[in-house]
């Protein structure tokens, strides 16, 4: 193989990352502290170190939306975020959505009009979906369709979504005043 | 979605219950085999051929094996297993000759992913890249074989036909009537070229397995994204020459399948991996780069019609030539083909017709099911002709579909013979041409007055048709056993990998039982020692024989609960009546007990026991199906038909040649809703998985046959702003007799013939018909600009043919 020096570049790359940060950050409430290495993503530090499973990885490469988190009130695809980025951040993931052992209404409205199926995409879905409400509680079906358009579903063909959607931001505006 | 409309005359069959699964996928919880992590588990890599076709003259393995952390490291030398669901044609590791770009030359299993990347680079393997087969027509001359060993090929005899010295991997034919004497008596004969490429299925959760294969034994336990866990166990155990009690699989939640996680992929090479590594057990992920390129597709197509037609507008004669690009290795892709000489003509009557399918070894990715397999494809062909047609004869495109359409008493292309039991695809197409205001094509003077807005509209609809493709003898189990509180315990074989198989069947069990569906305790997830058997998650044939399973386990049930009951109320099991869960005597209701009292045994005051745990089962085959003659390709293939049909209408930017679609009316034959919220979620998934290969998605290639677009990036798949403004969804509910409350399945069925009423709506706007898929705005926009009014190839790069 003629890739001889690119992989003794990579050996380096994979030694430097051995040396270890330490990193702190509030996720789902909760104050975490971890040494990691330098070079992993902040979707493999909530899954491989704070073992939230929920945020799936889809794609690897920022494009369908999947591992969709909150970072400091913004809606982010952790696949392309080093977790050192997040020093000092609030972090919100899906197992953060719902409080004290009750669904949200962000939550109730998927399962009620069956915004999902398979699932997998689900918790992007969620997020993108809560980071939009938070900024704009009440959107217009473009402004909805303009944000999770980055977000990838095979499944449902998005209608039942687009109709969660809305209705979690009727029921946010009389039930929680937003 | 509207509030719901649809009213159901049953208590529980036809509610819109919330699906089962829901709660788990809102909360993060639901665990994929994505998730899973096992104690001393293994992380693969796989190293896969560049070249579609290359000799494989030497691999060093020595360096990645020295790498710390790496415990295998496996080329083609280290076994010779073979694998494949009807034609054992593919090797586990590639030995001697690649076949196509994404074929695994060698695969390592490390301690972490990293490492396993990086011991990928040290393999050092030097290649001698070979003329590759590129499409059909190079196929079907034969000079190169993409398997020189096809005549010793195993396959399954009688069903599918290898043929001899070439790239044919099936060759399925149906005949009947004269059809020389059928063109003779046309008033018009047209013929008709329609293409559509190779398409990926696109499941979110790429394809991904553990497994740990015990040194000491021949156990090999699986956990797997996939659709199929019993024919995984029989193929591995065919495979590994070991018993299928040998074998264990357990499907966790499945993130999408689509046909694409049917049958068996990744399972037999972590089998491997894991058994070089000492027994530890080893995850084989697919990155979404291999989910395009290594992962199976839908087989690119080819249809070429030639059809007679009085001037009346009676169809005289069909003759169906279908070539399948099934690149390397055959798979679903001679099933796929197989549904094309049985279902190939559409839902017409036709009493003189001929239909070739061949199934086509190339070097590409290879072709398995995908959603509606066959039949989105050969709708493409069939409705985009009826469409044509009906133009050359100057009859309204409704009415000629009317003219032709298979009714009661009619037979099918395998000579099946249709009854008011079989639904009925006229009410389908009446129903959305309605729903759609349709009344006529638009007039040369009507269009002209549109194009100088920039933008014009046209509406088309297309008819489709499909039963399970599966095999004579499919079957399907259930298991049911009462838990101490009256509830119940139902399991079954299928995978719920988000179609609503679970929440469906827990509502036919809790209507048959008359107990809440809260009641049914049912898991999606499945394991081979424990849950009974069924053939594979496919075919949308599941809510109709695990619905008819489960309807024989709960009268089972009620026999078994009724009969001590009957000791215990001191009268005969005949005067009781079940209801709300308590069993009651019908002339003395306050003779009754509750199921709880009789769940696992009633016990009388003294304390004296009789009865026992309440259990059953209940099993259902497919009923009366044949094999198909195959010369004629007469016989039984259809356990039973779901008939629909789609209308649109588009919006074209005469400019950018983008498809705006504003509107979609579907309309299935379903016998009867089971669960509304359910059946409109596959539609509205089906519809724009429809679109996608309608306006936007084709694999495409190179020179080389190397992949261009694996990514999401260069493969784009509808996102929300892809959406139609508006779906419409009908259900017809002419009883299936045989079905479960009278259900057909219908889980395919809303994606096929999308494309082709969309083709139709093209040509009602712009007056051109377009004969390959996609429609993107490139192929329209060019297509206007060609001046022509057939557009017989976009982009060459595509298409299975060489047109």
């Amino acid at each position: 193989m003629d890739n001889e020096k690119d992989c003794s570049m990579y050996t380096e790359h994979i030694d430097s990352g051995k040396r270890k940060v330490t990193l702190s950050m509030t996720v789902n409430g909760r104050p975490v502290v971890r040494d990691v290495d330098p070079n992993m993503t902040l979707l493999h530090f909530l899954r491989d170190n704070l073992k939230l499973f929920g945020t799936k990885e889809a794609c690897g490469e920022g494009e369908c939306g999947a591992c969709t988190i909150i970072l400091n009130g913004k809606a982010v695809t952790s696949c392309i975020v080093l977790a050192v980025e997040a020093e000092g951040a609030q972090i919100t993931t899906v197992e953060g959505l719902s409080k004290n052992g009750k669904l949200s209404i962000l939550q109730e409205e998927f399962v009620s009009q069956d915004a999902l199926q398979c699932g997998f995409c689900t918790p992007g879905f969620l997020m993108s979906t809560r980071a939009l409400l938070d900024h704009n509680p009440n959107p217009t079906d473009e402004e909805i369709v303009e944000v999770l358009s980055g977000n990838l579903c095979r499944c449902t063909g998005y209608i039942p979504i687009l109709q969660a959607v809305k209705r979690t931001a009727e029921r946010e505006r009389k039930e929680l005043g937003r | 979605m509207e509030e719901n409309k649809y009213q159901s005359k049953y208590k529980r069959v036809g509610q819109p219950y919330d699906r089962k699964d829901a709660l788990d996928k809102v909360t993060g919880q639901a665990v994929y085999t994505y998730d899973m992590e096992l104690p001393g588990m293994l992380h693969a890599r796989c190293l896969l051929s560049p070249y579609a076709r290359a000799k494989i003259v030497s691999i060093d393995t020595s360096k990645a094996k020295a790498l710390p952390g790496v415990r295998a490291v496996l080329t083609g030398e280290d076994s010779d297993i073979l694998v494949g669901l009807y034609m054992q044609d593919k090797r586990v590791l590639s030995k001697g000759e690649t076949r196509y770009q994404g074929d695994v030359v060698a695969a390592v299993a490390a301690e972490d992913e990293e490492t396993a990347e990086r011991a990928i680079t040290l393999l050092d393997v030097v290649y001698e890249p070979l003329a590759p087969v590129h499409d059909v027509d190079e196929a079907l001359e034969g000079k190169i074989l993409v398997h020189d060993d096809i005549n010793n090929l195993k396959h399954y005899v009688g069903v599918f036909f290898p043929q001899k010295d070439s790239n044919i991997a099936s060759w399925n034919k149906s005949r009947k009537g004269d059809l020389d004497k059928a063109f003779e008596e046309a008033d018009l004969v047209l013929e008709g070229e329609y293409s559509l490429p190779a398409v990926a299925h696109v499941p979110m959760e790429t394809h991904v397995t553990i497994v740990q294969a015990d040194p000491y034994s021949n156990r090999i336990k699986i956990w797997s994204s996939a659709q199929s866990p019993f024919a995984i166990r029989q193929i591995m155990a065919d495979s590994f020459h070991i018993a299928e009690s040998d074998v264990e699989v357990h499907i966790p939640y499945v993130g999408g399948g689509f046909g694409g996680k049917a049958g068996i992929h990744l399972e037999p090479l972590a089998t491997l991996l894991s058994r070089a590594a000492g027994g530890l057990p080893v995850k084989v992920r697919a990155t979404r780069e291999q989910e395009f390129n290594q992962l199976p597709t839908r087989a690119g197509m080819r249809g070429r019609l030639k059809t007679g037609v009085t001037k009346e507008g009676k169809l005289t004669g069909i003759q169906a030539v279908y070539d399948w690009d099934s690149g390397a290795y055959a798979d679903y892709g001679v099933n796929v083909g197989k549904t094309a000489v049985y279902s190939g003509i559409g839902p017409y009557k036709v009493e003189n017709a001929s239909i070739d399918s061949k199934t086509i070894y190339t070097n590409k990715v290879f072709s398995t099911a995908y959603r509606g397999f066959g039949h989105l494809e050969t709708h493409w062909s069939i409705e985009r002709q009826m469409d044509i047609l009906s133009q050359h004869l100057g009859i309204d495109p409704y009415e000629f579909r009317m003219m032709n359409l298979l009714g009661p008493g009619d037979q099918t292309m395998s000579g099946e013979v249709l009854t008011e039991s079989s639904g009925s695809p006229k009410e389908c197409l009446t129903a959305v041409v309605k729903e759609i205001g349709w009344t006529g094509r638009k007039s040369e003077e009507e269009r002209a007055r549109e194009w100088k807005t920039g933008k014009v509209r046209g509406k088309g609809f297309a008819m489709l048709q499909k039963a399970p493709a599966m095999p004579a003898n499919t079957a399907s189990s259930v298991i049911m056993q009462m838990n101490g509180d009256g509830h119940v315990k139902m399991m079954i074989g299928a995978v719920d990998f988000g179609q609503g198989a679970i929440t469906a069947l827990a509502q036919i069990a809790a209507q048959e039982l008359d107990i809440p569906i809260e009641h049914i305790e049912i898991s999606a997830e499945i394991d081979t020692r424990a849950n009974p058997y069924d053939w594979n998650t496919v075919a949308s044939k599941f809510t109709f024989m695990g619905g008819n399973a489960v309807i024989k386990a709960s009268r089972e049930m009620l026999r078994k609960m009724k009969d001590v009951a009957a000791q215990a109320l001191r009268t005969d099991p005949e005067n009781l009546l079940h209801a709300n869960g308590e069993v009651y005597h019908r002339h003395s209701p306050e003779r009754r007990m509750t199921y709880k009292q009789i769940a696992l045994g009633y016990m009388y005051p003294n304390g004296t026991g009789i009865g026992g745990p309440l259990i059953s089962s209940g099993s259902s085959i497919a009923d009366g199906l044949t094999n198909l003659h195959p010369e004629t390709g007469q016989g039984n293939p259809a356990a039973v038909w779901t008939f629909g049909a789609h209308a649109v209408e588009i919006e074209v930017d005469i400019e950018t040649g983008h498809v705006d679609v504003l509107k979609v009316a579907s309309a299935f034959d379903i016998g009867q809703v089971i669960n509304e919220k359910l059946v409109y979620g596959q539609i509205c998934g089906g519809v724009v998985q429809g679109l996608g290969s309608a306006l936007l998605e084709g694999y495409k290639f190179n020179a080389d046959q190397q992949l261009m677009n694996p990514s999401f990036t260069d493969n784009k798949i509808p996102t929300m702003k892809d959406i139609p403004m508006e779906i419409v969804p009908i259900y017809i509910e002419n009883p299936q007799q045989n079905g479960p409350y009278g259900a057909r399945g219908v889980g395919e069925h809303p994606m096929i013939s999308i494309p082709s009423a969309i083709g139709n709506a093209v040509y009602d706007a712009l007056g051109i018909n377009f004969h390959v898929l996609p429609l993107s705005p490139e192929a329209i926009a060019l297509g206007i600009a060609s001046g022509k009014k057939s557009i017989l190839c976009t982009d060459t790069d595509c298409l299975p043919g060489r047109s």
